[in-house]
């Protein structure tokens, strides 16, 4: 029965989620009020949902890169990017070029990565690596050093509306979720990215385009990362290229490795990667709400790294199989 | 004394010499040695005895137990039963630098050194001469530079090891072995990677330590080398010793029918059916196909309902053409023609979509993808000839893999176990149900039989035949001479990468077969 709920995939993720979110509640008891405002709901639940939105969208790239045994440092600096093409062109240009312009980079970035990893054959870290650091100063020469603000009412809605009562950053998370999840499981293609994460040279072997295949996930995780770098600026209307996704890519890694999928390819999961950043996400907020100074929240979320990695680590499952066998 | 002396060693070697006057004495002994890996029995009650100051060549194919032999003896793995005397002494080293202790070494084909320090350095590392904590740089080197000239080599020993040519450093690693006071050298393939003229330098060091007294484990599948400087021939075939002779008296077809065939069992095709079976059309035709330094260019035609096996020793390039054929490497030269129609093969991709199928001797590292369940595994082929676009339902999924778990009889039957946790043979089930599943008009199957135990071993032929008669076009390589000899309607012969010959009919059988491959080769001139 222990083995059994053990081994259950997601169990320990969903288990780990909650018990955050009952602590959150202790430290803050308003935690799980809503309230309705102007035909958007508040309160710390819908807050960590829309805090954790950029951290979610890029764990959605992460994911699949993770997946075929890649990894991408650049999401934060893609994020970067593409907040400062959107807050320098949403004023003059309006929301459909510069989303589309913003979006076009991260493609581009994507297309990049994806070529230096899949043709050239450079070990993702390493290939990621150049646009890691390259790309925060194509930010800063976008926005000219200064922080770039902007007021254009729809890029603005994209960080601060709402759509059915949700935050926008809520629901274009949910809507990217439902798209990815389409393409991935609606088509071959999950299949084949777990054959090629889980055995590059076998999967080639057996007739897939590996290349493609890995070209693709790193253009997929570049949009993501750039709808992501739009949301950001949308929230704070203004871009900021030094700081904004600064260091948020090793977030996503952690999402995506909370949420089961491992660093060595292979079999990966879209929800549980959101249930990753979810978890992330509770426990920034929780922390805030406790008055603790934010320095807490790494320890806390080393704390909690090693506990869910512990949870699925097949050393406890054995353990936890011993002990069910002793109490039977 | 400093744990460095270099005087005292030779000196060493040389009261060695006086106390082993006797050359032709048992100096390791192995009795009854065996290992298994899981299911798969890799060494079976062999026996092994290296007399001092003699080359003795220790031969097989792939899969034959010389690796597995080297490394029980020398402690890699333990051991599952036998024993090992050295000099009449029970020796059980636990690791490799415990065997060293007891006097065995082994330099493997990839020279364990370190090519950024100086060779040297790499003679004396880990008791380098010291005086007061500081290593004493120029009283190694010119031990150094008196060690390699025992052995005729005359370089700067101050120079990285990396900047010399690998024969270099495989000398620099047997004389750091015989230097710490070896009486057994193995060497792993040590000429693999060696021209003509480092071969010599290195045969030349060989004979040398043997007039030392010293006992020479030779591991290599060039058997114009071992004519040349081995004393004895060991012989091992799926684990088990088939027989230990001088080389002097074992002709060389002797020796490869030891190595390939089962002895006295001159397999007669046993093939009534085969008899009145025509083989179709041409489905796949090569013309002077070929890479250049890969394999010569060939010409081969593959028929619907005929099996074409592939014939040779390791290395001889049959791997090599069943690669090209699939496209998993590509051609410089030649043409090839699917149907009639001419086509091209860059990828594995292009090879599949023209119906081809490939199952690699490679089973684990590039077959099996071991995280995927069984149905995942065996869809997945399909999958990919179909495209992303058109992905397979689940229903669909689990009807494939359920009707292939049934045909082939793949154990467990259950399609969501994960394929790693399968038996070798029903891994390599699960990876013909993944071709079979794209209904192809060629598979070529590398080795279909290896690492497989006994009763899949069977069943496996079996299925071969029936592809064959369903009228599937089947290209099979294999070591086991009469296996092929089983199931081929044609046997293409290969020898130093090159297709040398072709059996048809009445004249496929295995003492033709080793005829071919035994024609008085070539074997140095590839690298030469």
């Amino acid at each position: 029965m222990m083995q059994r709920l053990l081994q259950s995939r997601g169990l320990p993720q969903i288990i780990a989620l909650l018990v955050i979110l009952v602590i959150d509640r202790a430290v803050s008891p308003q935690f799980f009020d809503l309230r309705m405002l102007d035909g958007r709901l508040f309160g710390s639940l819908i807050d960590v949902l829309n805090r954790g939105a950029p951290v979610a969208l890029l764990s959605l790239g992460m994911v699949l890169v993770i997946a075929t045994r890649g990894i991408d440092l650049s999401v934060g600096a893609v994020m970067a990017i593409s907040g400062a093409i959107a807050a320098s062109l949403a004023d003059q240009h309006g929301l459909p070029i510069a989303l589309a312009a913003a979006l076009g980079a991260g493609l581009l970035c994507g297309l990049w990565n994806g070529f230096l990893v899949a043709v050239l054959g450079i070990q993702p870290i390493v290939a990621t690596l150049i646009l890691m650091v390259a790309g925060r100063g194509v930010a800063q020469l976008i926005t000219e050093g200064r922080i770039v603000t902007f007021t254009a009412p729809d890029l603005v809605w994209l960080g601060n509306g709402a759509v059915f009562g949700a935050p926008t950053p809520v629901a274009v998370v949910l809507g990217m979720l439902i798209v990815t999840g389409a393409v991935v499981r609606g088509s071959a293609l999950g299949l084949l990215i777990e054959a090629t994460g889980g055995n590059a040279r076998a999967s080639e072997l057996a007739g897939i385009g590996t290349r493609a295949m890995i070209l693709a996930v790193y253009v997929w995780c570049g949009l993501c990362a750039a709808l992501a770098g739009v949301i950001a600026a949308a929230d704070i209307m203004g871009a900021d290229a030094n700081n904004a996704g600064l260091w948020l890519e090793l977030d996503a890694i952690l999402a995506v490795v909370i949420g089961g999928t491992s660093l060595f390819g292979g079999r990966f999961s879209l929800v549980l990667a959101m249930v990753g950043a979810l978890i992330i996400q509770a426990m920034n907020t929780g922390i805030l709400l406790s008055g603790y100074p934010p320095e807490f929240n790494l320890l806390v979320k080393a704390a909690v790294v090693l506990i869910v990695l512990l949870l699925q680590s097949p050393w406890l499952a054995s353990v936890g199989a011993v002990l069910g066998r002793a109490r039977q | 004394m400093p744990a460095f002396a270099f005087d005292a060693n030779v000196g060493g070697s040389d009261v060695g010499m006086n106390a082993h006057s006797d050359p032709g004495h048992a100096l390791l002994e192995v009795r009854a040695l065996s290992k298994s890996f899981g299911t798969l029995r890799a060494l079976q009650q062999v026996d092994f005895t290296l007399r001092a100051g003699e080359i003795h060549a220790l031969l097989g194919e792939n899969g034959a137990g010389k690796s597995t032999l080297i490394k029980a003896v020398t402690g890699v793995f333990p051991r599952d039963a036998g024993i090992v005397r050295l000099d009449g002494a029970e020796v059980a080293p636990r690791t490799a630098k415990a065997a060293l202790d007891a006097g065995i070494a082994t330099v493997y084909q990839e020279v364990n050194l370190l090519l950024n320090l100086s060779v040297a350095q790499n003679l004396y590392l880990g008791r380098q001469p010291t005086r007061f904590g500081l290593v004493r740089e120029a009283e190694m080197r010119r031990h150094a530079a008196a060690l390699l000239a025992e052995f005729d080599l005359h370089i700067d020993v101050a120079e990285p090891l990396g900047n010399y040519s690998v024969a270099v450093q495989h000398i620099t690693a047997i004389a750091r072995a015989v230097d710490q006071s070896a009486r057994v050298l193995i060497l792993d393939e040590p000429t693999a990677s060696l021209d003509r003229h480092e071969v010599e330098v290195l045969f030349a060091v060989m004979r040398k330590l043997a007039q030392r007294g010293i006992g020479v484990i030779f591991v290599t599948h060039f058997l114009d080398q071992v004519y040349e400087i081995s004393d004895r021939i060991t012989v091992l075939r799926n684990g088990r010793l088939i027989g230990e002779r001088t080389t002097a008296e074992l002709p060389r077809i002797e020796l490869i029918r030891m190595m390939l065939g089962r002895e006295l069992a001159e397999t007669t095709r046993e093939r009534a059916a085969a008899q009145d079976r025509k083989a179709g059309d041409v489905c796949a035709r090569f013309d002077g196909y070929g890479k250049a330094g890969y394999v010569a260019p060939f010409n081969l035609s593959l028929r619907r309902g005929e099996v074409v096996g592939l014939a040779g020793l390791l290395g001889s390039g049959r791997t090599e053409t069943a690669r090209l054929v699939f496209g998993a490497e590509r051609a410089d030269s030649g043409s090839v023609t699917v149907e009639g129609k001419p086509v091209r093969l860059l990828s594995p991709r292009d090879a599949v979509a023209h119906g081809f199928g490939y199952c690699p001797e490679e089973r684990k590292t590039e077959g099996i993808i071991a995280d995927l369940t069984v149905r995942e595994n065996i869809v997945l082929a399909l999958q990919a000839k179909r495209g992303l676009a058109k992905p397979l339902s689940r229903a669909e999924q689990d009807e494939i893999a359920m009707g292939f778990i049934r045909l082939l009889d793949i154990r467990p039957p259950e399609p969501e176990r994960s394929i790693g946790l399968l038996s070798g043979g029903n891994q390599q089930k699960v990876l013909l149900a993944r071709w079979l599943a794209t209904a192809p008009r060629l598979l070529v199957l590398d080795e279909p039989t290896r690492g497989i135990d006994v009763g899949a071993h069977a069943e496996i032929i079996r299925l071969i035949r029936e592809l064959c008669d369903d009228g599937l076009a089947l290209l099979v390589i294999s070591s086991e001479l009469d296996e092929i000899v089983t199931y081929s309607d044609r046997v293409v012969v290969l020898r130093d990468r090159a297709h040398v010959d072709e059996l048809e009919g009445e004249a496929v059988d295995v003492t033709n077969i080793l005829a071919a491959i035994a024609v008085a080769g070539t074997a140095g001139a590839e690298a030469g």
